[in-house]
């Protein structure tokens, strides 16, 4: 990971996702190889490495009889140079709940506590485990605008999902990782050849034989679709629609589209069921 | 921050936490009050002996409640609370941090034993304000002492016995089971007279007995004694000892679930 890098660690659950985080936490010791997080081996955790991170954990651990202030001032005492509660309920969208105790608040807001816990020390690296998940789509948005703002401060951050979109919006890189193996790494535009594989297009027409023979050749049946996959999808277009023309055939539902990220990750790891 | 300091300011929140929680609160605080009035009303009236003073059942059971409340407090609440702590995940959380583990402990100890110090000194006053109970003054060093070796031994316990437990559904049911049947048998709830002999050595061999009748020698010391039960004392430190190196061995900061 590079720093100021915003790193998501994508998979199916039981991947080893949580596993993988947690020994880079100092949570877990590693079975063999080698780690180093921020140039030490997170098993060797001292507070000054521990003062170093954040960790946003699958699940929250706050007192839930404190408040969402003496909380952050709580966890902001751990640390040798803490943000103040009151940045860390604007930074997380919680100052009007300032007073209120951990208990009356609803799953999304104990989750940006839990960010804003994670964020109290002021770490140069912080580790969200599935921040979103359990989240309704509004929550979820607002949590990720969040998170892009923490990038934007230049905090390196690495994050675990199983959901695609969440990768695609938030991650510079993306890995995914299947039965605990990283099978693909790459920026998510480009991870597993997706800018380079093949395009495909798509049309409803009863019949391949009518069209000319270049594109004929090609086509696959796809119930009453015919589906076309090419690397030179402007020449192919271009056929394609001057014959149209040509015919007044109208190519009804045509679409041009590129493998997305959930393509690639349903291939990779086989249809996205857990190992 | 210097160690003490890092302590101390988690004291504070630890302490602010417990009063607002309603079971933790009524549990530790309220409940050995409860006992307090109940018994003294019900069988205060009698007389009983014990090393050699002749004092009326209300006055023991002011020996008796505030052992109660030192166990309670330090066992019972500190078991309870960190399996609480530790299913919510608020422990692993804590060794996230740099705060070492040690401070986190220390301060939940620490706020047990000011709890429990406060119930003692309420029994205290309601024993002499109702039942002209006194403390002999020959034995404040006895009851600082046993004071602080009791809440140190049950405190000890109270992080050992976590390790047993699997979850919070199954705290209140293993740490009743290990605490209340020794309560009834060891001279807090029930003054013991003549126990059959199996009795009398289970007594010896637990710690609630050793620490109930160390009270009640700092509170009716008899004839020349400073207040100090010292053979009793030494099984508290025996058994705090044992407690301290299952939880160092075995302590859990994460769900176990």
């Amino acid at each position: 990971m590079e720093e100021g890098e915003v790193f998501a660690l994508l998979g199916p659950n039981g991947a080893g996702k949580t596993t993988t985080v947690e020994i880079l936490e100092g949570y877990r010791t590693r079975d063999a190889g080698e780690v180093r997080v921020l140039g030490r081996d997170p098993k060797d955790a001292d507070p000054a490495f521990k003062s170093r991170i954040g960790v946003v954990l699958q699940s929250t651990g706050v007192d839930p009889y404190l408040t969402v202030a003496e909380t952050l001032e709580l966890f902001g005492g751990y640390y040798p140079n803490p943000r103040s509660p009151e940045e860390l309920m604007a930074l997380v969208g919680l100052t009007d709940k300032a007073d209120v105790r951990v208990t009356k608040l609803s799953g999304g807001q104990q989750r940006r506590l839990d960010v804003g816990v994670g964020l109290a020390g002021d770490p140069d690296l912080l580790f969200l485990d599935e921040p979103t998940t359990g989240f309704d789509p509004g929550a979820r948005r607002s949590a990720w605008e969040m998170i892009k703002g923490l990038a934007g401060m230049g905090k390196t951050i690495f994050l675990t999902t199983h959901f695609m979109d969440e990768a695609q919006y938030l991650a510079d890189r993306v890995a995914i990782i299947s039965a605990g193996r990283i099978i693909a790494q790459g920026p998510p535009e480009t991870l597993a050849g997706r800018d380079t594989g093949d395009t495909v297009i798509r049309f409803r027409l009863a019949g391949a034989e009518m069209l000319p023979g270049p594109v004929r050749d090609a086509a696959r049946e796809d119930g009453d679709f015919l589906e076309f996959s090419t690397a030179n999808p402007v020449h192919f277009l271009n056929e394609l629609t001057t014959w149209a023309l040509a015919h007044e055939v109208a190519l009804d539902g045509l679409e041009v589209v590129k493998p997305s990220l959930e393509d690639v990750y349903l291939e990779l790891t086989g249809g996205g069921e857990g190992p | 921050m210097s160690n003490a300091a890092l302590v101390l300011r988690q004291f504070r929140f630890t302490n602010k936490a417990f009063w607002r929680n309603p079971a933790a609160a009524f549990f530790t605080f309220a409940f050995p009050l409860l006992f307090l009035v109940i018994f003294t009303t019900l069988f205060g009236a009698a007389d009983i002996t014990i090393n050699g003073n002749d004092i009326s059942v209300a006055t023991f059971y002011i020996a008796g409640i505030a052992a109660f409340s030192v166990i309670t407090a330090c066992y019972t609440n500190i078991a309870m609370s960190l399996v609480f702590a530790r299913d919510l995940g608020v422990l692993k959380r804590v060794k996230g941090t740099p705060l070492p583990g040690w401070a986190y402990l220390a301060a939940r100890m620490l706020h047990a034993v000011a709890v429990a110090l406060l119930l003692v000194v309420i029994c205290l006053v309601f024993g002499m304000l109702l039942y002209d109970a006194e403390l002999p003054l020959s034995s404040i060093p006895a009851f600082v002492v046993t004071l602080v070796v009791g809440a140190a031994c049950f405190s000890a316990l109270g992080m050992a016995v976590t390790t047993i437990v699997p979850n919070a559904d199954a705290a209140p049911a293993i740490v009743n089971a290990t605490i209340l049947p020794l309560l009834f048998v060891s001279d807090v709830f029930i003054p013991l007279q003549d126990p059959p002999a199996w009795l009398d050595t289970l007594g010896k061999i637990f710690p609630v007995r050793r620490f109930s009748e160390a009270m009640q020698q700092v509170f009716f010391p008899g004839a020349g004694s400073s207040g100090f039960a010292f053979a009793d004392l030494g099984v508290l430190l025996i058994w705090g000892a044992i407690g301290l190196g299952v939880a160092v061995r075995r302590f859990s900061w994460e769900p176990r679930r």
